[in-house]
């Protein structure tokens, strides 16, 4: 009885069965409304606040896209000339007074890579993100009125704002942002006369850094204490939609790891300014022998990677939760192996702190240690892989809806299951004296959480547009968006292997000198044209997304998907308080797709009897 | 029916502490928010301990605590000079901070028996502690800045790694002797000029070791004070003297060498753990104090939870006492 008309009347289950909490009779919810600064600006709805975060995601993850069109035109054609983008950066592009030829500074390249970095990593993919799914979903899954402490929610968002303004001035310095590497290592981090954007750039980036980290932890700290505390009647943790257990795993590895690299930050600014020597041994500059004495620019490595590796999974891991509930709903199947998916975030929540030395083999750290941090690499793709098996497997036989959000939740599969082998390679201390800092890591990792959280990260937003705008986006350009982005992912970031393989180093400006890369000029001018079209489709994307929100088709019914979960049981305008009248309480899993021949039984529909028979048998 | 089956099956739910719509912990979100940030803390925390082990085993010497830290304000007044107090003095401070965590106890105490009076009594006494702990670290800092020269960047703290004899104003060996291990400590020249610590009656410094066995300067004045290399002694661009010595055993026996300054990184991490730990008591007092005015005005009689608000600056302030056991287990202890 697979019925395309089936509808649930949520209010009057809601009504008949809910759970009164009497939020209504409080007063505490009005103030929200009042007026237009505290309804879009200085708003504590976690609704809101989850568009701000994206919104300002959007931006970022435009800036940071645009300087890696910048540094691939420099690498694919390194003797064009870039006079025309001089209007745009000014005096970081030299021109030629006899030629004409405009040429990138070198000093304004390594910036440019340095902030692509920083802003994809923490700013798209951490606050945008997990800010923005966590935000959303946490309490319309779980059944919640708001987060635990709307209050230090609105914090969290702007304290990202203020991070975000600190990094965005940054960019404007007359010496330039930083430039030394978004890892930050010393000595180029620790002294300030080290490059051009090791000064006040630094300073700015660690302010920023700093603020960032703060906004984590009280999202974080927030999005635990939801999720242990809110949630409603009957949502025991495995009723909990794989999402919820994704941004809940998210939220430790945050909590736990960030501290560590506000340490390193700590140390690192008494470094840069009261002349300490914790990370600086026997250093020379400019032919002057520095008095530092005794530090070691490893153990900044060390309390880097420390936040550094779990960070890839605080990346990954919203996406896999975002990816797991599309899968599941668009193709009217229950996600395979439930409680197999639940084991593996948890496993490699706590396998992301113990990995993090294999960012470090090639830089000094003992042998034997790299033996440990290798067995404990290779162990995380098993989880890794029981849930790629476990996605292909909700796949099979399923009644698929090959719409925008499914296309990208399948292609984040394939993303991930090229990207993650390659870590395989990658995690071993032998093979990687090789590959290290080559392209081949390049690609490896902007693969497996680059392209794979951005897939997740549209499959969410593509997914749950109906639920933050009441409007549909485009599904034809969302299609366009998708395929070029497929196919352009994969043409910029394949190439990548073969000449990492072949030893062509990143983060050089250019290859000039090493006529053995000759060869790979055609390929690089290949991955330039590809990113440039790739970036398009972006714009398409963002294009998209804002026409539809004021334009786009309109939600007529709450369930458009026909999803379980109970973000679908509010109103088409959620407003404050996400419910109306009670709080629906949970009875079932949130994955009851064509259930005894149902198409789908909402979370909040109670058990039937022959339903409670059987799981009283079990 | 339906109706009757979801009632019966709530009344299930009800059973479990986990199965949502309750608190599992049976604590308010409040305070598993104060749980959440004191672990993030106790990982900043760990992250700098970390790193002082980290490169405090890869020195050859650090300084011993015992002789670091023995000086008390009290051994200036009555004790006279040279009497040495290892780690008498940060024992006392120390003492005060767990005792004002015994005080913080009874006001949670009192907060749970709605006793505001009760409260704000023993919160004021938690107060007083917190900020005797912070005067006597502003003792000891002013007392390792101002009188011995440690700084970030500089530890006249050294060990030897050889016995050995220092050397006279002349260059000639004195019999002044000292045996590998020992500890010393790099003075400076006075600031006033005349001769190297002319003020060694005011100076505690100086007295302190001469009942001592460390085979320490006592008494030395060197008669430069300018910075240059002496016959006896050095003295840096910044003052100290670095005395000179004839090594006396091993297989550099016979040869001169000099005094020199002990692991930078002492200073450093000692400064910036003790000062970063000492901040956290600074806010802590500032939230106690804020937290006691509003517990006296009555504002948490009108919530009715107990004073949650006093259990929560609670935690935050055992757990501040709790990182200074560690921070006191690596700076004084090992």
């Amino acid at each position: 009885m697979a019925d395309d008309v089936l509808v649930y009347d949520d209010e009057v289950i809601i009504k008949d069965q809910g759970y009164d909490d009497h939020f209504h009779e409080h007063d505490h919810g009005d103030s929200y409304k009042s007026n237009f600064v505290n309804h879009y600006i200085f708003s504590m709805d976690h609704k809101i606040i989850a568009r701000q975060f994206l919104i300002t995601g959007m931006i970022w993850a435009l800036i940071g896209a645009a300087m890696s069109i910048i540094f691939r035109l420099q690498l694919g054609f390194p003797e064009e000339s870039l006079t025309w983008i001089k209007p745009l950066l000014g005096k970081w592009i030299t021109v030629d007074e006899v030629t004409g030829i405009g040429t990138l500074m070198p000093e304004f390249y390594y910036a440019l890579v340095t902030m692509h970095g920083t802003i994809i990593v923490f700013f798209v993919l951490t606050a945008g993100l997990s800010g923005t799914f966590s935000n959303l979903l946490i309490p319309l899954q779980l059944g919640a009125r708001d987060m635990a402490s709307p209050f230090l929610n609105m914090l969290s968002y702007w304290f990202f704002f203020l991070a975000s303004v600190i990094m965005f001035y940054s960019l404007f310095l007359s010496t330039g942002p930083f430039s030394g590497g978004w890892t930050a290592y010393p000595p180029l981090s620790a002294l300030p006369q080290a490059s051009t954007g090791s000064g006040t750039g630094m300073t700015l980036w660690l302010m920023s850094l700093t603020f960032f980290v703060v906004s984590v932890l009280l999202g974080g700290i927030n999005y635990i204490t939801t999720v242990l505390n809110l949630r409603t009647k009957g949502m025991s943790l495995w009723k909990m939609p794989l999402t919820i257990w994704a941004f809940f795993v998210t939220a430790i590895l945050g909590l736990l790891s960030f501290p560590v690299l506000v340490s390193g930050f700590f140390m690192l600014i008494c470094d840069r300014m009261l002349g300490t020597s914790f990370f600086l041994s026997e250093i020379f500059i400019e032919g002057a022998a520095l008095p530092n004495v005794g530090g070691s620019p490893v153990l900044y490595q060390h309390l880097f990677w420390f936040l550094g590796h779990p960070e890839v999974y605080i990346i990954i891991l919203p996406a896999m939760g975002i990816v797991s509930e599309v899968l599941a709903v668009h193709a009217r199947k229950p996600i395979f192996g439930y409680k197999a998916m639940v084991f593996s975030i948890l496993a490699i929540g706590f396998l992301s702190f113990i990995v993090w030395a294999h960012h470090m083999f090639m830089s000094g750290v003992n042998p034997f240690i790299s033996n440990f941090f290798v067995v404990f690499t290779l162990i995380i793709a098993v989880p890794s892989a029981v849930k790629v098996f476990n996605w292909i497997t909700t796949l099979y036989k399923g009644n698929i809806r090959l719409n925008t959000p499914m296309l990208f939740a399948i292609g984040f599969v394939s993303m991930f299951i090229s990207g993650g082998l390659t870590g395989i390679f990658l995690g071993n201390s032998a093979i990687d004296i090789q590959m290290h800092d080559t392209y081949f890591v390049v690609a490896h990792f902007h693969i497996v959480m680059g392209v794979a959280a951005f897939f997740g990260m549209f499959a969410g937003i593509y997914h749950w547009f109906p639920k933050m705008f009441a409007r549909f986006m485009n599904e034809t350009l969302g299609k366009i968006h998708f395929w070029i982005t497929m196919i352009g992912a994969y043409a910029v970031f394949w190439p990548m292997h073969y000449i990492g393989l072949a030893g062509v180093p990143r983060r050089y400006y250019s290859f000039d000198t090493f006529n053995s890369f000759d060869d790979f000029a055609a390929m690089n001018q290949f991955i330039t044209i590809a990113a440039i079209v790739v970036f398009a489709a972006q714009v398409l994307f963002v294009i998209n997304f804002f026409y539809s929100i004021w334009k786009g088709k309109q939600m007529k019914t709450k369930n458009p998907w026909k999803a379980t979960t109970l973000e679908w049981t509010t109103p088409i305008k959620t407003g404050h308080g996400n419910w109306e009248g009670k709080l629906p309480v949970v009875h079932r899993w949130a994955y009851d797709y064509g259930k005894d021949g149902i198409d789908y039984i909402p979370q909040h529909i109670p058990l039937t009897e022959e339903e409670k028979a059987t799981e009283a048998a079990h | 029916m339906a109706t009757e089956a979801a009632v019966h099956h709530e009344t299930e739910n009800e059973k479990g502490a986990w199965d949502g719509g309750k608190q599992p912990f049976k604590v308010s979100y409040g305070k598993l928010m104060m749980w959440y940030f004191l672990l993030s803390d106790a990982f900043t925390f760990s992250g700098f301990l970390i790193a002082y082990g980290a490169l405090r085993f890869s020195m050859p010497t650090w300084p011993v605590p015992d002789f670091v830290f023995k000086t008390a304000p009290f051994n200036n007044i009555g004790l006279g000079h040279g009497v040495d107090l290892p780690l008498i003095f940060v024992t006392f401070m120390s003492f005060l901070l767990i005792i004002s965590s015994v005080t913080m106890v009874r006001a949670v105490q009192e907060g749970h028996r709605e006793n505001k009076n009760g409260v704000v009594f023993w919160m004021l006494l938690t107060i007083v502690g917190g900020l005797g702990f912070l005067g006597c670290q502003a003792w000891e800092w002013t007392n390792l800045i101002g009188t011995e020269h440690m700084t970030m960047t500089t530890n006249p703290f050294g060990t030897h790694t050889e016995s050995g004899a220092y050397l006279n104003e002349d260059g000639s060996v004195s019999d002044e002797t000292f045996e590998m291990g020992d500890s010393y400590l790099i003075h400076k020249v006075s600031a006033h000029g005349h001769g190297g610590e002319a003020h060694a009656g005011d100076d505690y410094s100086e007295g302190s070791h001469e009942g001592g066995d460390h085979g320490e300067a006592h008494g030395f004045t060197p008669a430069q004070t300018a910075p240059g290399n002496y016959a006896g002694y050095e003295i840096t661009d910044k003052g100290y003297i670095l005395r000179k010595y004839r090594i006396l055993d091993g297989d550099l026996a016979g040869r001169t060498a000099t005094q020199e300054f002990g692991p930078k990184a002492f200073g450093a991490l000692f400064f910036f753990i003790t000062g970063f730990h000492g901040f956290h008591v600074f806010s802590g007092v500032v939230f106690l104090i804020i937290i006691m005015l509003n517990a006296a005005s009555g504002l948490y009689v009108k919530r009715k939870n107990g004073y949650e608000m006093v259990e929560k600056i609670g935690l935050y302030w055992h757990f501040v006492d709790l990182v200074w056991v560690f921070v006191f287990l690596v700076f004084y202890l090992l």
